[in-house]
């Protein structure tokens, strides 16, 4: 796990967090997770493929995402599963748009999918057998988990140049 | 909550804006401070299609403009909008805010750039500046109205 992969993404949710909801932010909690992971409440997914690799899962409860659309719509906004989906998207694209901005401002060039979003429990596929960086952030709106997986992919990078060309 | 002197237009009417962005609270949040700024909401769009049929429909002084949008983007929409209308002033509202999609975007015809989460004080000025070369505003540089709104 490399922590200056991953800072520009904590770094960036914290800034997001603070500006989007109107209040101060606070780190809770951070562990280290190896399991295929099982979303709190309704989580998007974003993966990134380029110079480095990876992907992000934002989660948040129900309650905590109708709570943020209040806030981000200005007004009071009634619960519904649209409302929902559209938070943890709108949320989702904040924080993976910032991020991705440090991460070009210091060189790395890549793609990033758009956010899928899960709203079971069930372990999300693709998640299983990598090591992440599990942190849960407290904002005014209640607690938002990120979920973070990244690595390089210089040596794959080097493999190709070291391929020779055929004519 | 902060306050801001009215942008309006030479003819005293408040400025008209035309939001696009595939984000229903992304639109909400751009209009609750255009609001602020003393502008008219003239439409919305939630992706770039849409948003040239709008333009050509409501010919908007300004149109804030998110770039990842589904069917059409919003910098393709840009230089479809631009090279029909060369007046149009567009500012670009984005969370991804690298050099490289502010230079396509600018190059395509797009007068500025806010990074989202959008703060209300910083796409004031970017506006103030946009029109302030507009033959439309009040005012030069900057087109303002007397008293303060709340």
């Amino acid at each position: 796990m490399r922590m200056e992969l991953i800072q520009p993404f904590i770094n960036a949710a914290d800034a997001v967090f603070a500006e989007s909801l109107q209040g101060p932010t606070k780190i809770v909690d951070v562990e280290m997770d190896e399991n295929a992971y099982r979303p709190k409440g309704v989580a998007a997914l974003m993966l990134i493929k380029g110079d480095i690799e990876g992907r992000v899962i934002l989660d948040l409860s129900r309650e905590v995402a109708v709570k943020v659309a209040s806030v981000l719509a200005g007004s009071e906004v009634e619960a519904s599963e649209q409302v929902v989906r559209e938070t943890v998207c709108e949320l989702a694209n904040m924080v993976i748009g910032n991020s991705v901005t440090l991460l070009n401002d210091q060189g790395f060039h890549f793609k990033v999918f758009p956010p899928e979003v899960h709203m079971n429990e069930s372990g999300l596929a693709g998640s299983a057998d990598t090591e992440a960086l599990v942190i849960c952030i407290e904002t005014s709106c209640g607690d938002i988990f990120l979920n973070i997986a990244m690595r390089y992919l210089h040596r794959r990078r080097s493999e190709r140049t070291a391929v020779p060309a055929l004519d | 909550m902060k306050q801001f002197a009215a942008l309006l237009r030479k003819d005293n009417q408040p400025v008209r804006y035309l939001v696009v962005d595939d984000s229903v609270f992304a639109r909400k949040n751009l209009i609750k401070m255009i609001e602020m700024f003393g502008g008219e909401l003239a439409g919305e769009a939630g992706d770039g299609l849409t948003a040239i049929a709008e333009y050509n429909r409501i010919k908007p002084d300004i149109v804030l403009m998110d770039i990842t949008m589904p069917q059409m983007e919003g910098i393709e929409a840009v230089e479809r909008i631009v090279r029909q209308h060369a007046e149009a002033r567009i500012v670009m509202v984005s969370s991804v805010g690298y050099q490289e999609n502010i230079l396509a975007a600018l190059q395509k015809g797009a007068k500025h750039f806010v990074q989202k989460p959008v703060k209300p004080e910083v796409l004031y000025e970017i506006l103030r500046y946009v029109l302030s070369d507009d033959p439309n505003a009040t005012g030069a540089p900057v087109a303002l109205a007397g008293e303060s709104r709340s």
